[in-house]
């Protein structure tokens, strides 16, 4: 898995790549999202159009970067989720709890 | 492929877990399945092979995970078992109720069970066994192949 970040209007997009599951995916997942919360960043924008596999090990880290970036009063969205990601998210109920985006321009609007 | 049987030990590692599901993705296909069931099917015995190596045996080398998969005259069969406490399924959270939606864990037998038709746990004491079924679409053209 690889996760490339790049700012935009004051939003950290991190452009995900690969499968996020456990072991080394969802430590890569893990450490850039509280590296970004570390260095003060509240808004951030996971760009998953890359992302072609996720086990439960990366749902499980997704929500947990979603409720590390909420308690620093920050905000976690998703963007370009592909069928596979967007199904798991459906089965899991998660879908109506991420943000979820699938134009990078409006994303990056919608933040506050 | 009807009968064909494939039965390996595996250590508690990270490394039997991408084993297990390559080995299963490649079994499904040989089965027939479309693309779409080949990646339920492995993507439940990867959940079903993290919880024998992870929650099961805790990456204990001395403890092994045993993995098979078999094709019946209608079914997949993939059974896996640990050496662990045991995994008592009356006692799994819900991980879609509103309490436990944002914890971090707790989804694996959940996806398990929505990718495979039938999902049976029995308690080994000590271990625990997951038998994932997944119903071959079609079964009548392996009658077929059994009959030749």
């Amino acid at each position: 898995m690889k996760a490339n970040t790049r700012q935009v209007n004051g939003v950290m997009i991190v452009d995900l790549s690969g499968r996020i599951t456990l072991g080394e995916g969802s430590v890569i997942l893990r450490d850039t999202v509280r590296d970004l919360v570390g260095k003060g960043n509240k808004k951030i924008l996971l760009n998953l159009g890359e992302v072609n596999y996720i086990d439960s090990s990366g749902i499980g880290e997704l929500v947990s970067a979603f409720t590390t970036v909420r308690n620093q009063g920050g905000e976690l969205k998703l963007l370009n989720l592909t069928k596979k990601v967007h199904d798991l998210l459906q089965i899991t109920k998660l879908y109506t709890v991420f943000d979820v985006k699938d134009d990078e321009t409006a994303a990056i609007k919608s933040y506050k | 492929m009807v009968g064909k049987r494939v039965t390996l030990t595996l250590d508690s590692t990270l490394d039997s877990v991408n084993s297990a599901e390559e080995s299963a993705t490649r079994f499904a296909a040989g089965a027939g399945f479309d693309e779409d069931e080949i990646a339920r099917i492995s993507m439940a015995v990867r959940e079903a092979t993290i919880n024998a190596v992870l929650h099961g045996n805790a990456y204990d080398p001395a403890k092994k995970v045993g993995f098979q998969l078999e094709r019946t005259r209608d079914s997949m069969v993939i059974t896996i078992t640990d050496q662990g406490q045991g995994l008592d399924p009356n006692k799994i959270p819900d991980p879609l109720a509103p309490e436990n939606l944002l914890k971090q864990s707790g989804r694996g037998i959940f996806l398990i069970r929505a990718f495979m038709d039938e999902v049976q746990i029995r308690q080994l004491h000590p271990g625990t066994e997951l038998k994932l079924i997944k119903h071959v679409p079609g079964a009548a053209g392996d009658n077929k192949e059994a009959s030749q």
